[in-house]
């Protein structure tokens, strides 16, 4: 079969599979590239993970560009990354279709009033897991020390965004810079 | 909310969800509190009710979050048109960025400098969800709805300590906004 075809097939269904986002991507992936079709090696599949984690973006995109660019060159990583929007495109619009229909149906205004609640505390819940990694480093709260600098960088960007309205992008970028700076004059 | 078409909402569609996909570390609900912060905070395109469903909406659907909340804003503020726009501007920031980055990845996954600046990042990532958390959870906790405060904390439970899928925690709040309302009903019938 044709490699682009292949491309767009294989992470069109890797994008029809993965619900719940990311983590459900990464197994799927591998089993996909490396098992299945051997489009990438273990260790190409594992320098793709920490890529994926060090870039922004969702990580079955940075996967569909990453092999695309490797297996059939730009062309390739335009038909994967179109492969694995595809699934998401379709249902998606036609859940908005639905949704513009019929939410405002009071039995569904009153199911949609409670999901409000359990998705801030999802938002909670995913913040707490990066508070944890900043605050007390990559081995959680058990390995027994705490980050100073980056837990000040926090509560400085958090008292910034709160009171003065600052850019969330502005807030995450100057976060950066000063972690850059902090290191260049020793203190990391 | 009016519904505004044109060139100027295809644009903001665009721009805004090529910066937030481009600076946009750890996750689907990342980028939707970006979103919410552009699109409901600063132009008002969309409505906070809105933005939740969709983000509700988004988790329980196939594909990465960030491109399924995408679509539902883009066809919310501008149709077929709004929604391509912001698919678009969703996909070339990884495009681009994991392109130039496979040239030279080696160089890149073992910089010293790339660690330590997204160590950084992501104390900012963590003070943007507290702030949207902070301002979302009080609303919650104004609202002084039973149901919506015993959801709020048994799926923050149910996410933190107990490790439930979050399609199932989706699932669980909307049965119990079903039951809550079925309950409601009835007590209104028999008086």
């Amino acid at each position: 079969m044709n490699m682009l075809l292949v491309l767009f097939l294989s992470f069109a269904e890797i994008g029809l599979l993965s619900v719940g986002g990311g983590y459900v991507a990464i197994p799927l992936i591998q089993r996909k590239m490396v098992d299945d079709i051997g489009l990438l090696t273990l260790s190409e599949f594992t320098d793709l993970v920490t890529i994926a984690e060090m870039t922004p973006g969702p990580i079955a995109l940075n996967a569909a560009t990453f092999v695309g660019l490797r297996a059939a060159g730009p062309l390739g990583a335009v038909f994967a990354t179109l492969g694995n929007i595809l699934p998401s495109v379709v249902l998606v619009s036609l859940l908005f279709m639905v949704y513009q229909r019929w939410h405002g149906l009071s039995l569904m205004q009153s199911v949609l009033a409670s999901l409000r609640p359990a998705v801030v505390a999802l938002i909670a819940s995913a913040m707490l897991s990066i508070l944890s990694a900043v605050v007390f480093g990559e081995g959680g709260m058990g390995a027994g020390e705490i980050h100073v600098i980056e837990t000040g960088l926090f509560l400085l960007a958090l008292i910034l965004l709160r009171t003065k309205k600052l850019h969330p992008i502005a807030a995450i970028v100057l976060c950066g810079a000063a972690e850059l700076l902090f290191a260049a004059i020793g203190w990391i | 909310m009016k519904r505004r078409t044109g060139a100027k909402t295809l644009w903001q569609l665009f721009s805004g969800m090529l910066t937030i996909s481009a600076f946009t570390f750890g996750g689907g609900f990342v980028i939707v509190t970006l979103m919410k912060k552009r699109y409901v905070d600063e132009l008002a395109l969309i409505s906070e009710e809105e933005m939740l469903d969709y983000t509700a909406m988004a988790q329980t659907m196939p594909g990465p979050i960030a491109v399924n909340a995408a679509i539902l804003l883009g066809w919310r503020a501008a149709g077929l048109p709004g929604m391509l726009a912001a698919v678009l501007g969703t996909i070339v920031p990884p495009f681009v960025i994991i392109s130039l980055i496979s040239l030279a990845y080696a160089a890149f996954s073992q910089s010293a400098v790339v660690r330590i600046a997204m160590c950084g990042m992501q104390a900012g990532v963590a003070a943007v969800l507290a702030d949207v958390v902070c301002s979302l959870g009080g609303k919650v906790i104004k609202s002084r709805s039973a149901v919506n405060i015993v959801v709020m904390i048994a799926a923050f439970i149910a996410a933190m300590f107990m490790d439930v899928h979050v399609i199932l925690i989706i699932l669980g709040a909307a049965l119990a906004g079903l039951a809550a309302s079925l309950i409601a009903r009835a007590k209104e019938g028999t008086r």
